[in-house]
């Protein structure tokens, strides 16, 4: 992964930190909570600097990387008119929001848990202005637009001016090609400050490495910038330069994604302590065929050619790999894992299951090695695999590639399990084929 | 354009990964490459001069330096930089090597998770600079029979098995490096091997892209038809499209786009490299496949269809007579078990007829009418190198010159003592050659470090002088006890009237002359001595010979200058042992009545 998305709340804490660096003749107040309760939010309130949340209008809405809140009727702004919602209506709200499962108009749904509150601004729709930046092919794009609100995406190309600026450029040329791309419609006397806002926008989103950041609308009120919605998502490969300046933002899952089975998680934790890499991903826990497969590539080429070959995806249970010289033991837990989700659930349809332990030609990884491990987890599991009608078709080449087909060959003989092995002479994914064939 | 590697490309590898670097070494052996394709090491915070590795039974050594810059200018030739800096510095290392106008045509950078906005300028700064940047997130390339590198391919025995030990016909760019080596396979199985191969790398932002590598593949004649296995996600396989419609392309290509499974899953799930992930429809890979085939690319069902296609189109132009019969060329092997050699010796030989002093035999230069002197063989066994004969003639100047100076000398003083005590030549010596150090002899090492020193920093001798003064030091190779500006020491006379003679230039010593100006119109006295002399004179000998300032630095350091004092002396030193041999001197012991005795009761405590 590189750009990963974060809050609404990070994204604006990110702004406040650096706001006098990077936007000078311009104030924001950064007035902003993120919370997961109604109880939190009422705490909130007690805190000295948040008494604004007792004194003013508020504005709540859910903080969980997806847009159209508004479109999505999730952005409480008013009880009977507009600007007149309480602290306790705010947290009544939220409550209610997390008492139901809720689901988008695209379709993603899930429980609400994270809600940003901040005062209600009140402000005319000729205030509002678009401003957001990302990458696009080798360079990078400011879009700028007179109008701001709900209603940019349509009607885009009229109202929005796109400013290509490339990786190189210094900032005399940025400045100046800004300024001739100024949209038409900002009014006179806002001209000046918009051009200013915007230059500075993009060297904040230049020099803290976000991949994206659209604020939208951003409220200009004299002087006082008003962030309403903000979109933002940081360059995660950077994070080792950018240390405190990223105020510790997290990267969340994605609404309605659900979340990970504790063996995905249990993988990827001991992915994160190893130098080698562990990846799991469960498609269908009920699904008939399982991969144990060595690197990224092939992992790819052997989900693509069981989705092709099997006629139905759903027949596919997991993605994954490992690679780059896991430790016996590591290849012992990996296995262990998949081999135990394998053997829980026996194919509705009452077929073989098929587990491939697939690799192309490793380039220094010991397959002999690496297989002792499995070999290990086979111990452990062959009488349920048995159970369940096990077939394993391995593939592999690299250094030591036919001691380690030997050993996991006579393994298998020895434990009764079905196996057949093949080298680099058999075409990677053809095992697959012959798997599923029989 | 034309061939990326070739059979002379030679490479400064930057991080020592020793595992990596003796696999390059290993192919190119096997493939009777003239020169080991590593040139150098860069390697920053190692203290070494060189590593050591095999080639084939032996062992070489690949010198080791701290920086880029300074291994370019030792290796001109090198023009491909393995830079395997981590994420935090391949950044860094890579602008370096750009900035070394002429030095690099190729970098290939392997790490992963550079921040994009960094991948991106020094992509951007490599292609104004008319580098080819193979990566980030890349096990390389390999042009068979040529030039390999690093980790490419695998085990030997697997790059024999996949005909990369060799030049096949076919061009080949993956994204992935794991398949790439399972691509190479596949094509020696179904063809006739690969001509030139690049994994471009798994990283969002690479360098050289499909089009760029595949429009270098279509001007090698080398390369017949390419295979192309492209990935889901971004539009480069779009600008191969064009290339091959606008007939900048006309070979015959073989392509796939992996990742066909991302359909089925609307979000969520990463299906393989950072790079790969469909933002748009023609992103999928089974558009660019359908974009692909629709411009007339040969694109096979499926990716486990790939080996048939290959065949096929392989076949075709085996047939047609464009590509034609291999000769497979005679391999070395290596041996299966090597063994590391505790010592290194590279002056002299004794495993031939004759043993030999940096490659000239004994009799050649032992008797009078080969016209070697002493000065020859010192240049040879010391500095491996044959100096002409105003140098030689120097070196034997400074050994006569410094022979002798009496028995008072605390060195001479020291052997007589010890011969009196009934000790034998070595012992004896010994003790006078231990006497040798900062306070005896060791003007010259200070004195040519000092001068050195001062004069590579553009002092002017009025700022060295107070500089001295500032670090608290007397000038070493200045002051003599009775020699004066009105009574000249004459050796010095002598040694300034050779170099003027026979020296190609002194700046060195210009600059002590002018020093000297300054300190004799403080005190008479303070006049440059014969161990100054000496020790300016060969730093000027040594610039004029050509050697690099960190060169002679180095000779200051490892104390070479010590050692022609020690030849010198030791001549001197046996005299006086001799002498009182043959005196046959009774044991020598102080008189008390020499000694201020100031002793006191030792307190309790």
């Amino acid at each position: 992964m590189a750009q990963r998305a974060i809050r609404e709340y990070d994204g604006k804490a990110i702004f406040s930190k650096h706001w006098e660096k990077y936007f000078s003749g311009f104030h924001y107040g950064f007035k902003s909570v993120l919370v997961t309760n109604g109880d939190e939010l009422r705490a909130c309130a007690q805190k000295h600097g948040f008494e604004w949340l007792k004194q003013e209008a508020l504005v709540a809405k859910p903080d969980m990387l997806f847009g159209k809140r508004g479109k999505n009727d999730l952005v409480l702004f008013k009880t009977t008119k507009p600007g007149d919602v309480t602290l306790e209506e705010a947290a009544k709200w939220i409550d209610e929001k997390i008492a139901h499962e809720t689901t988008l108009l695209s379709g993603q749904h899930g429980t609400l848990t994270h809600f940003i509150v901040e005062p209600f601004t009140p402000h005319s729709q000729d205030q509002e202005y678009y401003i957001s930046a990302t990458t696009v092919g080798e360079d990078d794009v400011l879009y700028l637009s007179a109008e701001g609100g709900m209603e940019v995406e349509e009607g885009w190309e009229e109202k929005v001016n796109e400013v290509t600026i490339p990786i190189t450029m210094d900032d005399a040329n940025i400045a100046h090609l800004i300024r001739a791309n100024v949209p038409a419609g900002i009014p006179a006397e806002n001209k000046e400050r918009f051009i200013a806002f915007a230059e500075q926008f993009y060297k904040f989103y230049r020099d803290l490495n976000f991949a994206y950041l659209e604020i939208n609308p951003i409220v200009m009120i004299g002087n006082d910038m008003h962030i309403l919605d903000l979109v933002a998502r940081l360059d995660d490969t950077a994070g080792f330069m950018m240390g405190e300046s990223w105020c510790g933002a997290e990267f969340p899952t994605a609404f309605g994604m659900e979340d990970q089975s504790p063996e995905e998680k249990a993988i990827a934790e001991a992915d994160s302590k190893s130098g080698a890499s562990l990846k799991l991903t469960i498609l269908n826990p009920m699904g008939r065929i399982w991969t144990m497969v060595a690197g990224g590539g092939a992992s790819v080429v052997y989900a693509d050619t069981i989705a092709d070959l099997s006629g139905n995806v759903a027949d596919l249970a997991n993605y994954g790999e490992y690679s780059g010289g896991p430790t016996t033991g590591e290849t012992k837990f990996y296995a262990d894992t998949v081999l135990d989700l394998m053997t829980r659930h026996k194919d509705p349809k009452g077929r073989d299951k098929i587990l491939i332990i697939g690799g192309a030609i490793a380039n220094f990884t010991d397959v002999a090695k690496t297989f002792t491990g499995i070999i290990q987890s086979f111990e452990t599991y062959a009488d349920r695999m048995k159970e369940h009608n096990t077939r394993i078709y391995v593939r592999r080449g690299g250094p030591n590639y036919e001691k380690g087909l030997k050993d996991i060959k006579d393994a298998a003989d020895r434990l009764g399990l079905y196996i057949e092995v093949y080298g680099p002479e058999t075409h990677v994914t053809d095992i697959v084929r012959m798997a599923l064939e029989k | 354009m034309g061939a990326l590697f070739t059979k002379d490309t030679q490479a400064i590898f930057w991080n020592n990964n020793a595992s990596a670097i003796q696999r390059m070494l290993d192919y190119d052996y096997v493939i009777n490459r003239a020169k080991p394709s590593v040139a150098a090491i860069v390697a920053p915070t190692s203290g070494n001069k060189f590593e050591k590795f095999f080639y084939g039974p032996d062992e070489i050594m690949v010198p080791v330096f701290r920086n880029t810059t300074e291994a370019a200018a030792a290796f001109p030739n090198a023009d491909v930089l393995l830079n395997f800096g981590s994420f935090r510095t391949a950044y860094d290392v890579t602008m370096e090597a750009i900035t070394l106008k002429g030095q690099f045509k190729t970098v290939m950078v392997t790490a992963e998770g550079i921040p994009e906005r960094l991948a991106r300028k020094m992509n951007q700064a490599a292609r104004d600079a008319g580098v080819v940047v193979i990566g980030p997130a890349t096990v390389g390339g390999i042009a068979p029979g040529g030039f390999k590198i690093a980790n490419v391919g695998g085990t030997i025995e697997n790059i024999i098995n996949s005909k990369l030990h060799r030049a096949g016909s076919c061009g080949l760019v993956t994204r992935s490096g794991g398949l790439f080596n399972e691509l190479s396979n596949i094509i020696s199985i179904n063809a006739d091997g690969i001509a030139e191969g690049v994994a471009i790398g798994g990283d969002r932002f690479v360098g050289s892209v499909f089009i760029d590598n595949l429009l270098r593949m279509e001007s090698n004649p080398e390369v017949k038809y390419m295979v192309l296995l492209g990935e889901v996600g971004g539009t480069e396989e779009y600008k191969v499209i064009e290339a091959v419609k606008a007939g900048k392309i006309k070979k015959p290509i073989i392509a796939w786009c992996i990742g066909t499974i991302a359909k089925h899953f609307s979000s969520g799930v990463q299906f393989g490299h950072a790079g790969a992930s469909a933002n748009a429809d023609a992103e999928t890979a089974a558009s660019k496949n359908e974009a692909m085939a629709a411009a007339g690319i040969y694109v096979p069902a499926s990716f486990n269809d790939l080996p048939h296609t290959i065949a096929e189109v392989y076949g075709k132009l085996r047939a047609e007579g464009t590509i034609g019969e291999i000769v497979e060329p005679e391999l070395r092997s290596v041996p299966k078990v090597r063994r590391k050699k505790e010592f290194i010796c590279t002056i002299s030989d004794d495993r031939g007829d004759e043993a030999t002093y940096a490659g000239y035999p004994i009799s050649s230069v032992a008797t009078p009418e080969t016209g070697f002197g002493i000065g020859d063989v010192i240049s040879l066994l010391w500095f491996k190198k044959r100096y002409p004969k105003w140098a030689t003639d120097y070196l034997e100047t400074v050994i006569k010159t410094v022979a002798d100076h009496g028995p008072a000398v605390s060195g001479a003083h020291n052997a007589k003592v010890t011969a009196r005590a009934g000790k034998d030549v070595i012992s004896s010596l010994v003790t006078g050659l231990l006497t040798i150090g900062p306070r005896f002899g060791g003007a010259i090492d200070d004195a040519a470090r000092y001068f050195k020193y001062a004069n590579d920093r553009g002092m002017s001798p009025a700022e060295f002088i107070d500089y001295m003064k500032k670090e608290g030091k007397t000038i070493s190779g200045i002051g003599h006890r009775i020699k004066s500006v009105r009574n000249p020491d004459l050796r010095v006379s002598g040694l300034k009237k050779y170099a003027a003679e026979h020296f190609p230039a002194t700046p060195l010593l210009d600059f002590a002359l002018e020093v000297e100006k300054l300190t004799t119109s403080k005190k008479d006295n303070l006049i440059l001595n014969v161990d100054g002399t000496i020790g300016i004179l060969m730093v000027d000998m040594w610039r004029a010979l050509g050697y690099s300032e960190d060169e002679i630095d180095g000779f200051i350091e490892a104390g070479a200058l010590n050692a022609f004092f020690v030849v010198g002396r030791s001549i001197g030193f046996i005299g006086h042992i001799l002498d009182e041999k043959r005196l046959g001197m009774p044991m020598y012991r102080h008189p008390t009545d020499d000694i201020l005795y100031n002793v006191e009761l030792a307190d309790e405590i």
